[in-house]
């Protein structure tokens, strides 16, 4: 059996975006010991993933007062288990175990991308697009290739700017919001001058990318991989030869954790109060797992539950007036990049729709509930446990999510076997069990 | 409020209510089928889905046959998501004492017509190259299998309604009497019988019975086929089959159809949260691993619990209820619910119409428990 290896911390922050990254710093700047722990190797999260190791970015800003505050980052390590009753984590990391103690909790999960079904989606090269982008950071070579962005949300456009940056010739950004949507949601920009600004600067690095709305993949097509796509535009299809579609519908919250440690959810979003504590005391919430609100809010709200976890109140009141301007702004992106109901249609009836497990559409589409077609079909019950096809189902059929069910991602048998782990002798007296 | 009328309601859509209803309904009777959750959603989703020819007893030994061999009957109607798979069953002894009774079973078995075979330990080697090497050795029931049962309980409820049997679900029932079943949402069926068919949600029902909820863990892991071959169980897990009050362990490891493989098997009573205990957890992996120390490194996608309805006697309910005349029991079948669904249906059916059982149905009559009570 591998190791088990113990941490103690006051705050432990899960998830080493730029919310848990504002959370661990501020906890730790008010004297509290923090830890930090990943699945990815280094920190960074999804959006600065990569960048920690430049001179000058605000990745490495972050990392390095991390750093020298003391705060203890371990990476490569993937919550599977728990205990909240004991305030204990149970961690996985290639080699160990790690059970991990705390008083406090903060949760900094992240977002995933939304994936919607399409025939032809699971075409090799046609691709989630921060999937492509971190594929092109760990070295596949994109010079030169065609790729078409499609799909919806602000990622789309930073995607598109990166593979650009490294060559890629972007032969256009398809989004299925209407003009008008995002046009009032850019008319909105004028009063967040820092999101004008990036905004701006992408328009920049887009410059002579067809930006098409009312826009979205409807056919993936090729024999072996991805040869061509047929995209919807305005109503008028149309194809495109292409290398690549990187392929993503806005972001989903990462709310399994929170939802495994028994928080609240509202809306597919974690509860959280002022002080960003959800409901189960002494476990906060920050960045995206609490509504989809992007970078600035996720550093407001690291900032807030990293101050208010280590039991302290300086700069909240600041903080919360900067956080109600960011929400503001959160609000303004639902509402911008809300799905169209005809994105419902796009799978036929041979569409997989659950990859683990290869379940089709038609065979989801007989049953009345998520539970329902899980049990009759194992939808979802493969190893990214139903990551990927649940918020595709949840938009396809208005299906609720279950309950999340523990190991939180697939773990090795004897990590099951080594938590709560107690020796048959010690356990019989425990129990006053006779064998 | 209006009253739907039925010959017989039975209310349960596990694997035994669905197989009940199915047997009625091709009887010719006006059969409903209530269930407050899904269609094999309770225990008959939780368990594994092994089809077992078991010897704890001798009438629990002539239910499970009857039933395996009604399963192989409709086995060529079974539709590919049942996954049936006549992986067999090995019954793996750990020492010398184990494969003395490995011997015992394997003249008994014989005696009851079933073949099996037994293995030495370079044999079983050679079978289950994963199985720790120093086993004593094992017996081979070729017949037994494995299937899945959430889409086995679909396509038996399907074929009751071919028969014309109708199937409420979401409506939670409320009370059974006299041949009325009332529904919490004021649905009020009457019907000339009406079978409890409910699980561990019985005795809430049927207030006298004495069934209890046994708790189970079970893992599944990732994709590994042939990792095993065949559903393997220590031979010690009749010890805690057996075992009435104390939390317990045996290993217990299927493949599945898929590749994947389910680890378990643990039992606890009086454990009334469904939440995974880690402790158990812990205890029945472990043991796992002392059977097969490479299940460690495996990739565990899930882990989850379920609840058997266990009887006194280890003896499910089949049959005529004391207290009500209208009112026929299937109920407490424990860990066998799958193997011995179709057998149960086929014993209330003859009941029902009067035909002589091809087994006898003495050992599973609810009386049983209806005298131990009124004498107690």
């Amino acid at each position: 059996m591998a190791e088990t290896m113990r941490r103690n911390f006051d705050v432990l922050v899960v998830g080493a975006g730029p919310a848990g990254l504002a959370a661990a710093t501020s906890a730790a700047r008010v004297g509290a010991k923090v830890g930090v722990v990943d699945d990815n190797p280094a920190v960074g999260g999804q959006i600065w993933r990569g960048e920690v190791s430049k001179a000058t970015s605000d990745a490495s800003n972050w990392a390095a007062k991390l750093h020298s505050l003391g705060v203890e980052v371990i990476c490569g390590a993937q919550i599977v288990h728990h205990d909240i009753a004991s305030r204990v984590l149970f961690a996985e990391t290639r080699f160990a175990l790690l059970e991990i103690r705390f008083s406090k909790l903060i949760l900094a999960t992240g977002a995933r991308e939304r994936l919607l079904p399409f025939p032809g989606w699971t075409l090799p090269n046609v691709m989630a697009a921060g999937g492509l982008q971190a594929m092109v950071k760990s070295g596949l070579p994109i010079s030169g290739k065609r790729v078409v962005v499609a799909g919806s949300g602000p990622l789309l456009l930073a995607v598109a700017a990166y593979l650009r940056a490294h060559g890629a010739k972007v032969l256009a950004i398809c989004e299925q919001a209407s003009w008008n949507s995002l046009a009032s949601f850019a008319s909105g920009l004028l009063s967040h001058p820092g999101k004008l600004r990036q905004a701006l600067i992408l328009q920049r690095q887009l410059l002579g990318i067809p930006f098409w709305t009312n826009s979205w993949p409807v056919r993936a097509l090729g024999r072996e991989a991805l040869e061509r796509i047929i995209i919807s535009r305005n109503g008028t299809q149309r194809e495109i030869s292409c290398d690549y579609l990187a392929c993503g519908f806005h972001l989903v919250p990462n709310v399994e954790l929170a939802s495994l440690l028994g928080c609240a959810l509202e809306g597919g979003c974690v509860r959280v109060d002022d002080a960003q504590q959800t409901s189960v005391a002494g476990v906060f919430c920050a960045g995206e797992p609490t509504g989809i609100g992007g970078l600035e809010l996720a550093l407001i709200e690291g900032q807030i539950a990293g101050i208010a976890a280590a039991g302290k109140s300086e700069r909240l009141r600041e903080l919360r007036g900067r956080r109600r301007k960011a929400q503001q702004f959160a609000r303004r992106l639902e509402k911008a990049f809300k799905l169209r109901p005809e994105l419902k249609t796009l799978p036929d009836s041979g569409t997989i729709v659950c990859r683990c497990e290869d379940v089709t559409h038609a065979r989801l589409a007989r049953h009345s509930s998520w539970r329902d077609a899980k049990n009759q079909t194992r939808c979802g019950m493969g190893p990214c446990q139903g990551r990927i096809c649940g918020p595709a189902t949840q938009f396809l059929f208005d299906w609720d999510p279950g309950s999340v069910r523990p190991p939180l991602f697939p773990t090795r048998v004897e990590s099951l076997a080594s938590v709560s782990y107690i020796a048959p002798a010690e356990h019989s007296q425990l129990t006053g069990e006779r064998q | 409020m209006s009253v739907r009328v039925y010959d017989a309601v039975v209310v349960g859509a596990g694997i035994v209510g669905a197989a009940c209803a199915d047997r009625l309904s091709r009887e010719h009777l006006n059969v409903a089928i209530v269930d407050r959750g899904l269609v094999g959603g309770g225990a008959t989703a939780a368990g594994m889905g092994h089809i077992v020819t078991m010897d704890d007893s001798e009438a629990q030994f002539a239910l499970t046959r009857f039933s395996q061999q009604l399963w192989i009957e409709l086995r060529p109607e079974l539709p590919a998501d049942v996954e049936y798979r006549q992986c067999g069953t090995l019954w793996v002894a750990a020492d010398e004492p184990e494969m003395q009774e490995v011997i015992r079973k394997h003249r008994y078995y014989g005696e009851r017509g079933v073949a099996t075979s037994i293995l030495t330990r370079m044999e079983l080697a050679e079978l289950e190259p994963k199985l720790r090497p120093d086993m004593a050795g094992a017996l081979l029931v070729p017949e037994d299998a494995v299937i899945y049962p959430p889409c086995a309980a679909r396509f038996v409820v399907a074929r009751a309604e071919q028969h014309g049997a109708e199937t409420f679900l979401g409506g939670t029932v409320e009370r059974i009497d006299n041949g009325s079943v009332l529904l919490t949402n004021g649905t009020r069926f009457s019907a000339g019988i009406v079978v409890n068919a409910a699980g561990i949600a019985a005795p809430a029902l049927t207030s006298t019975l004495d069934i209890k909820p046994r708790k189970g863990h079970l893992v599944i892991t990732d994709r590994y086929p042939d990792f095993v071959r065949h559903q393997i169980v220590e031979l010690g897990y009749l010890k805690s089959a057996h075992s009435v009050t104390a939390d317990s362990v045996a290993f217990n490891v299927q493949p599945r159809a898929t590749g994947q493989m389910l680890i378990g098997s643990s039992r606890q009573y009086g454990a009334d949260h469904s939440q995974v205990d880690d402790i158990i957890l812990s205890r029945m992996l472990r043991r796992a691993f002392e059977y097969i120390p490479g299940l460690a490194r495996t990739s565990a996608l899930r882990a989850w619990t379920g609840f058997r309805a266990a009887t006194p006697d280890k003896l499910p309910l089949i049959g005529p209820w004391p207290e009500d005349r209208r009112l026929l029991l299937a109920t407490g079948h424990e860990g066998l619910g799958i193997t011995t669904s179709l057998g149960t249906a086929a014993l209330l059916a003859d009941h029902v119409v009067g035909r002589t059982p091809r087994i006898q149905p003495e050992p599973f009559l609810p009386a049983r428990t209806f005298l131990e009570h009124v004498h107690a």
